[in-house]
């Protein structure tokens, strides 16, 4: 059985709020320990900062889009932006000497930590980032295949 | 729940308290006016005591960093007192950890500051 449930949002501080408050709840339904469902809140948090800020540059004329699905097995998430795109490949290594005391750029980092499978697709224009946390006792076997 | 920062002197070194979620816009906004206003008066012996600091995301660990890099490069000293067992973990991913200095106890904390 499926659940979707999308939302619209205004590219704003406001917004990214709701959008992180809406996947704390959906995490917690999906029956998420704590702190997975912190985990799964603050990638939804970084993923929609990046749409507003780095994506859509707070334009009040666009939105970016967060939906929330709970599969047999899995939590989706996918917010998409109507910015310029972005290209995962170009990012640099937060943990790299030279970036480490740099004061931004682990957003998309903090959001590979978190979550099972992470996404990234140029929708020209804008980005959909796509996150998955695996649910329930499938998560278990997901994790240890990709562990071999 | 929004950020808060008080100070308070104990023998030398500003002890800032804060409270709430160091996040983008309002909490990084906080941490950032605090260091400033501190190092521009002179006071740059600082323990950031994140005892009630809840969450912070990407951009208060930017603002940790750079709250750090402002004060050194003041001079000055900057460490962090009473790590949430969240905020540690993040420290820990983001490999800085060992860049800050961490304490847990405030006296011991106060009395590792150069003098």
């Amino acid at each position: 059985m499926t659940n979707r449930v999308s939302y619209t949002l205004e590219s704003t501080l406001e917004s990214v709020n709701q959008a992180e408050q809406k996947a704390s709840e959906v995490a917690a339904r999906a029956g998420l320990a704590e702190d997975e469902q912190y985990q799964v809140a603050m990638a939804v948090r970084e993923a929609a900062v990046n749409a507003v800020l780095h994506g859509n540059a707070y334009d009040p004329g666009k939105r970016f889009m967060v939906a929330y699905e709970t599969t047999r097995d899995a939590l989706v998430i996918t917010i998409t932006d109507q910015g310029k795109g972005l290209d995962p490949d170009s990012l640099p290594d937060p943990l790299a000497p030279e970036n480490l005391m740099k004061g931004s750029g682990r957003g998309i980092f903090l959001i590979r930590a978190f979550m099972d499978e992470v996404k990234i697709r140029n929708t020209n224009p804008g980005t959909e980032v796509t996150l998955i946390k695996h649910t329930g006792r499938n998560a278990a076997n997901a994790k240890e295949e990709e562990a071999q | 729940m929004s950020m808060k920062a008080s100070n308070r002197q104990v023998d030398g070194v500003t002890v800032v308290d804060m409270s709430g979620r160091i996040t983008l816009g309002e909490g990084s906004v906080v941490l950032r006016d605090s260091i400033r206003d501190l190092v521009g008066k002179g006071q740059k012996k600082i323990l950031l005591n994140l005892g009630d600091v809840t969450y912070i995301d990407s951009s208060g660990i930017g603002e940790l960093v750079s709250a750090f890099t402002a004060v050194r490069r003041e001079g000055g000293e900057l460490k962090l007192l009473n790590l949430t067992k969240k905020v540690h973990d993040l420290l820990q991913i983001t490999k800085l950890y060992t860049v800050f200095d961490i304490k847990d106890d405030e006296a011991a904390a106060i009395q590792s500051f150069t003098k």
